[in-house]
């Protein structure tokens, strides 16, 4: 353990572990129940590996039914419950309590329907993100929300985080994707909101359980929209001499009314470890690249990437090239997509998920090299442009502790600057454990108070993913 | 808390002052009414309070960064003024506010920003842009403890803490007072083209619009007025066909708009699209549409009905049976705008009990105060959901002074 504690467990409920198995294969037979060393080892963590933490044992229940009757049990036996997709967190939304059972919805991943005259499609909501997609490419629709993860990462995920992805400058994230969930409140209740209509009668309860991290009850199923397939994307790259110029060339896209599916931004340190990496054939001579996706027909896409070329003209750009094939934009992809791991190939990262007005690019880089100097670590920024969203990643080594601790105090620092300027702690991560002691950067005493109250109102007890979002000091005064 | 909260109307000019009162009602448990500037006053439940906290002076634009598609104004700004901003920089709510002004007899034009949010109506475009509350990036309010506090932030993307936004918006001043909004903003597109059937059935009409949904062309509005109701919209060729028309709504970059047009006509073929109408009338009857022009100056109920688009014409037909009702379709028939003829009960069980079969969800838009008093406006919920909702409104208002009721009784 690092810089972020958990509460002490409560000793009562280590105690009675044996009781609470035997209860639980009772009550769910048909579940699957994970109670040895071994079998739990695989959900001490989730994607923020640095933290760890064995569960007391852990559930995969198939059906909602399964869902209600465990959580029901916890609740009358105040039993702590931690939700758990894919356990693809960065933000150790999904580590485990040792005094909880770990709640995993991963067997329920059946698309339940797809209906191509309204364009939605249910689906239980243990269902990978890209499996939505899959199904649905038979009728040319796919889901929206792509975040990276997407081929390992829950809709059930995607909702309590709102996740977001490359492409939802224009589509929207998780929370303008969704149109109804069946979500299981820790008392056990099943209630169903929405349907396959737009916006659900009454309080927008879809839209505040989006992007609560699992502490307001555990989703099963979901209905989602559809798009359809456009009909043709290209990216192009440009490259600048300096970020300046390259967050200019942005907002400059944007004041002209084009807004691209994707504007995607790497520094040179990206730059230099994707294409090593891919061999994207991105220009190595330059200290800002972006790559912008449009989206159309052929003449469509012909037409849209000229008026951005005109633009970037009056920023000096060093490189400008639309892409000529289908395998050559595959492999601009390829060289961004693969940006984590090929980073990941050189040296442990730490990943940061701020967010900052397009303005202040700048400013922010030129902070956050300075932050990084001051604390010794190389860093390189991939940045989300259309939408502020920035990921600098933070080189340091993982197996030296007082590093971490370090790559933490340094991560720390560069997302109060986020904020500074304007931005926010997370864009698409999530608070989870990681950013749950800087809450108070962002949000008053009383903002916190009304986020909590709204916790309570759900789960009274706070059995729910504990121990995450929330200082915990502050919770304890709730 | 000094004292105890003056009966009567309050228009404060500061978040502070609004914050004090609040205080006081909640003190005192007087329960207050939250407006904006009033103009959906003659919408929702009555409230009946001794006294009245209005955004109205709370104005102005604090931030507007059209590179960062953002921008934030006082609760109390008139949305004319911010549409009127945007279209200087050639920028847009895409969500397409609905403008309620004709409907309920009063002016056009004299919604709050904060009340746009705060009711969550969207247009026709909300098929493709989403709803105003996917447009709240963030919000300052008061609670009903009179404390001040904020969510959201001002940039796009933010997943920081629980997104508080999407509780107030549509939460009709019930959860809290809004005392500031920040929203996402949008390029206003170049050019826009419709293309006009006539005379089809409503099941058909329903039919072309879901198959345009189900194209890659990014069409922007779907909506089908029936035959009496066409022949209030101004255009004339429209007014001169004499029967229901179809539109189908592109906009985009000229020539792309063009491309659109001319793809989705083949498309149509079996519908004959008849009429492809240019960007100043397409802007025309969409203005209309926005303002639903069909069912201004009349004094007849008017229901805004959501439920599942490829079902509506079979909801609306069976309805009719026992109704005189009239109907436009939008967002491809998931929308409806349906008015009846006067009755003691506006059509509400006839309206409610068919549509729990169909699925979906009715609010009554206009009807006068008694009936509004009478009948649920809106839609009633199961249990579940109730004992929800009961549970928000303590956590944001828990002596129930935030117009008591507006919504649901008790809430």
């Amino acid at each position: 353990m690092s810089l972020l504690t958990l509460p002490k467990p409560d000793a009562a409920t280590l105690g009675r572990r044996d009781d609470i198995i035997r209860q639980l294969k009772k009550l769910v037979p048909n579940a699957t129940l994970i109670v040895d060393q071994e079998g739990r080892r695989t959900f001490d963590s989730d994607a923020l590996t640095a933290y760890r933490c064995m569960p007391l044992a852990v559930v995969l229940p198939g059906s909602t039914e399964e869902v209600s009757k465990v959580l029901r049990y916890c609740h009358d036996n105040k039993i702590k419950v931690v939700p758990r997709g894919a356990g693809t967190s960065l933000s150790g939304g999904a580590l485990p309590l040792e005094d909880a059972i770990v709640l995993g919805i991963s067997r329920m991943n059946r698309v339940l329907a797809i209906d191509a005259v309204n364009r939605v499609a249910r689906v239980e909501a243990g269902i990978t993100n890209s499996a939505i997609s899959d199904a649905a490419a038979g009728h040319g629709f796919f889901y929206a929300p792509d975040p990276s993860s997407q081929l390992a990462c829950t809709l059930a995920g995607n909702i309590a985080m709102n996740s977001g992805g490359a492409h939802c400058l224009k589509y929207g994230v998780t929370t303008n994707n969704l149109l109804a969930l069946r979500i299981v409140l820790m008392n056990g209740e099943i209630v169903d909101i929405g349907g396959d209509y737009l916006d659900a009668p009454g309080y927008d309860f879809l839209g505040l359980i989006v992007g609560s991290e699992g502490q307001f009850g555990v989703v099963t199923e979901a209905t989602v929209r559809l798009l359809k397939a456009p009909e043709g994307a290209r990216p192009m790259l440009l490259g600048f001499d300096s970020s300046a110029a390259a967050g200019a060339c942005v907002a400059a896209i944007i004041a002209a009314g084009i807004i691209p599916v994707a504007i995607e931004f790497m520094d040179r340190p990206a730059i230099q470890v994707c294409e090593n990496f891919a061999g994207a054939g991105y220009p190595l001579d330059v200290e800002a690249l972006l790559i912008v996706e449009v989206e159309g027909s052929e003449d469509e896409i012909d037409a849209l990437l000229e008026s951005i070329t005109e633009i970037a003209e009056r920023f000096a750009p060093r490189v400008m090239r639309a892409s000529r094939s289908a395998e050559e934009s595959a492999l601009i992809w390829k060289g961004r997509k693969a940006a984590f791991g090929a980073i990941g190939q050189i040296s442990d990262y730490y990943c940061m998920d701020g967010v900052i007005p397009l303005s202040k690019l700048p400013e922010a880089l030129a902070e956050i090299a300075e932050i990084c100097r001051r604390y010794r670590f190389r860093v390189a920024n991939i940045f989300h442009a259309g939408d502020g969203n920035l990921h600098p990643l933070i080189l340091y080594n993982a197996n030296d502790r007082a590093e971490l601790e370090r790559a933490e105090l340094c991560g720390a620092e560069i997302l109060k600057l986020c904020v500074q300027l304007g931005g926010c702690l997370t864009g698409e991560h999530g608070v989870g454990i990681e950013k749950r002691e800087l809450m108070r950067v962002q949000f008053s005493a009383a903002d916190l108070a009304q986020q909590m109250r709204v916790k309570s109102a759900f789960d009274p007890e706070w059995l729910l993913n504990p121990a995450k979002v929330f200082p915990l000091e502050g919770r304890e005064r709730q | 808390m000094t004292g105890t909260l003056r009966l009567g109307f309050h228009a404060p000019q500061s978040v502070g002052e609004i914050a004090d009162l609040l205080a006081e009602a909640a003190h005192a448990k007087i329960p207050v009414e939250v407006r904006g500037r009033g103009s959906k006053h003659e919408l929702g439940r009555l409230v009946q309070t001794g006294s009245v906290v209005s955004t109205e002076r709370l104005v102005g634009i604090s931030l507007y960064e059209p590179t960062e598609l953002v921008l934030s104004a006082a609760a109390g700004t008139p949305l004319a003024e911010i549409e009127g901003v945007l279209a200087e920089r050639g920028q847009q709510l895409a969500f397409e506010p609905i403008e309620l002004g004709p409907v309920l007899s009063s002016a056009p034009g004299q919604a709050s920003v904060g009340g746009v949010f705060a009711t969550n109506l969207s247009g026709s475009r909300r098929i493709l842009a989403g709803a105003a509350r996917d447009h709240l990036l963030g919000v300052g309010c008061v609670n009903g403890w009179g404390e001040p506090f904020k969510a959201g932030g001002r940039v796009m993307k933010n997943v920081t803490g629980y997104d508080l936004c999407k509780a107030v918006a549509g939460s009709w001043g019930t959860l809290a007072v809004i005392t500031e909004v920040t929203m996402k903003v949008l390029p206003a597109p170049a050019e826009t083209r419709t293309l006009l059937c006539f005379g089809l059935p409503d099941q058909t009409a329903v039919e072309a619009m879901c198959l345009c949904l189900g194209t890659p062309f990014e069409v922007s509005g779907t909506v089908h007025v029936q035959a009496p109701l066409a022949a209030r919209l101004s255009d004339p060729d429209i007014t001169k066909a004499g029967a229901a028309v179809t539109a189908i709504r592109l906009e985009n970059f000229p020539g792309s708009a063009r491309y659109r047009a001319s793809r989705l006509k083949e498309r149509l073929a079996a519908y004959s699209p008849a009429l492809e109408l240019d960007t100043q009338r397409s802007r025309a009857f969409w203005e209309e549409v926005r303002s639903l022009k069909m069912f201004a100056g009349s004094d007849r109920p008017l229901w805004r009905i959501s439920t599942i688009p490829s079902r509506a014409a079979k909801l609306v037909a069976i309805i009719a049976r026992t109704l005189d009702v009239r109907a436009v379709y939008d967002w491809s028939g998931g929308l409806i705008w349906l008015d009846t003829a006067l009755t003691s009960d506006a059509g509400a069980v006839e309206i409610r009990r068919t549509l729990a079969e169909f699925g979906g969800h009715a609010t009554l838009i206009r009807a006068e105060r008694g009936t509004r008093a009478s009948v649920d406006v809106f839609q009633p919920l199961d249990v579940g959901l109730t004992a929800l909702t009961t549970k928000l409104k303590a956590a944001f208002d828990p002596a129930g002074i935030l117009n008591p009721g507006r919504m649901y009784p008790g809430v």
